[in-house]
């Protein structure tokens, strides 16, 4: 039989208590969304005044109001859209070209043989060069049009990709390929079913970085050899000691980022929702 | 259906892990492997079931498997290997999904292997969502779905914690008992290998080779007894002196390793 008895209450005949010292905070860190908004908010209240006041010279440093006016300016001409279209165009057709064909040889790398023995050694030694140094070699290929803007983005693109995508094929738990191969599950249904979600996560973080790069190459490539786009824009109004327009377009290139970075943040919650 | 291991043999590199290990599986049997830590239970198991070729002998069937059946030899893994991203349900149907059945007749097999593990209820949950327990329930679902002739279950309560082990091994008695499917157990535990199966291959220490095959003189039914208890335990002894002393070595082998 077992001796069973109800919970026991404190004995308060007996000495006196004392409270277990708390030991377990701290090294939790949270986000805090207000905070950095409140930040940023006083940086640019503390610019904006050092600007009125005349703290700073405006040529060197325009006041954060004098770059919202720029932009407005911008925008209402249409030249903004007209240098974002350029580079939303080259930015877009470079990505895409560059991530599947990253995808592809990326999955070829992580699944053959072979191809792992073939691509890592090639993708070892030509990712790290920076690809921005072959677009004269490219311009001299592909002429002076689009295309060794774009081409030089996909490459930047291609071998960023391929990498994450390699490896989050690496990354998929052998255990999910093998309880699909004891199902006699088929080659291809175990790629598009466990390698493929397998390796999303992984996919999906490489997207933020080649969208990155993507960025910062059309931003470099503008800069050598465009008329239209953001990095021609912001290279013209440097030129021009026009530091109120150049901000204006780095700001640009900012929010830019943040939307792609959102757009990539969207994707991941829609694909990834099961983690 | 019998499931044959013929003189297998196999090595990892330089390194011997099976030596020429033969035994039988009849239809509807059930044989626990046993041995110390790294005799080769689980390596043994991948042969049998087709995942791993052996470097000499053979893993071979005999006679045609059961009508219905689309996968005879079915695996249940010790970490469950469900697929995170897809339901309950979604993990049950996987193993469906090229088999040439209609989607009628898919629904009516996922159910049917949901109702019999108690998870209609959480057909829409992720694994993640899921205890341990509930989660092999799923990888237990998922093999019944299939109809195999033959379940290879590679410590399948190992990650489970004892109230759960106990509540499953419930399952597996159960889910065995009518005879229909036979299994393959590898086991560490001496009490599941006595309590659920009708021979017990015990293993000797790397390289593994069959030390004696042990048969459980009690049918399934008696082992539920409070009578049978004292016997079951007197059987765990007699196993756990089998294999203790090499036990002790391999585990302090894998302490230097």
């Amino acid at each position: 039989m077992l001796d069973r008895s109800p919970q026991e209450a404190k004995d308060r005949s007996a000495e006196a208590t004392r409270p277990v010292a708390f030991r377990g905070a701290g090294f939790t860190p949270g986000g805090s969304r207000s905070a950095g908004w409140i930040a940023l908010a006083l940086v640019i209240a503390v610019w904006q005044l050092a600007g009125s006041a005349g703290w700073v010279n405006p040529l060197f440093l325009p006041a954060p109001s004098a770059i919202a006016v720029a932009i407005t300016k911008l925008a209402m001409s249409g030249a903004l859209w007209q240098h974002l279209s350029w580079s939303i165009m080259r930015i877009g057709t470079g990505w895409i070209i560059g991530t599947a064909a990253g995808v592809i040889v990326g999955f070829a790398i992580g699944l053959s043989t072979m191809a792992r023995g073939v691509g890592i050694t090639f993708i070892s030694a030509l990712f790290p060069i920076p690809k921005i140094a072959l677009l004269p070699l490219l311009i001299l290929w592909l002429g002076i049009g689009e295309e060794p803007k774009i081409a030089t983005i996909a490459l930047g693109v291609f071998f960023s990709t391929a990498i994450s995508v390699y490896s989050g094929v690496d990354a998929v738990p052998r255990n999910l390929i093998r309880m699909a191969q004891s199902f006699n599950v088929p080659f291809h249904a175990i790629v598009r079913r466990v390698i493929w979600p397998g390796a999303l996560p992984s996919i999906l973080a490489g997207f933020r970085i080649t969208a990155s790069v993507a960025l910062l190459l059309v931003v470099s490539a503008e800069m050598i050899g465009a008329q239209y786009g953001i990095g021609a824009f912001v290279l013209q109004a440097g030129n021009l000691m026009q530091t109120d327009q150049l901000l204006a377009g780095v700001v640009i290139l900012s929010l830019f980022g943040l939307a792609v970075g959102k757009l990539i943040n969207l994707l991941e919650t829609r694909l990834l929702h099961w983690r | 259906m019998d499931l044959i291991a013929d003189h297998i043999s196999h090595r990892f590199g330089a390194l011997d892990v099976l030596d020429d290990v033969s035994f039988q599986v009849a239809a509807g049997e059930i044989v626990a492997i046993v041995g110390p830590s790294g005799c080769g239970k689980s390596t043994l198991l991948s042969i049998l079931g087709g995942l791993l070729r052996p470097s000499k002998g053979a893993a071979e069937l005999r006679g045609a498997p059961p009508a219905g059946s689309l996968n005879p030899l079915t695996f249940v893994f010790q970490d469950f290997a469900l697929l995170p991203w897809n339901t309950v349900e979604e993990n049950v149907a996987f193993p469906l999904l090229h088999t040439g059945l209609s989607v009628g007749e898919r629904r009516a097999v996922i159910d049917d292997a949901l109702r019999r593990t108690g998870l209609s209820d959480f057909r829409a949950a992720y694994p993640k969502q899921l205890s341990g327990g509930m989660r092999q329930r799923v990888g237990i679902a998922r093999a019944l779905a299939v109809r195999p002739a033959i379940l290879l279950m590679d410590e399948p309560l190992s990650a489970l914690d004892s109230q759960t082990r106990e509540l499953l091994m419930e399952d597996f008695v159960r889910l065995l008992a009518d005879g229909a499917m036979g299994a393959v157990y590898v086991t560490h535990n001496l009490e599941e290998a006595v309590r659920l199966a009708d021979r017990v291959v015990v293993l000797s220490r790397r390289p593994g080779r069959i030390r004696e095959i042990v048969t459980i003189p009690m049918t399934r039914a008696e082992r539920g007894t409070a009578d049978a208890r004292g016997r079951m335990a007197a059987l765990q002894g007699e196993l756990w002196s089998l294999i203790r002393t090499e036990a002790i070595d391999a585990e302090r082998e894998v302490q230097h390793a």
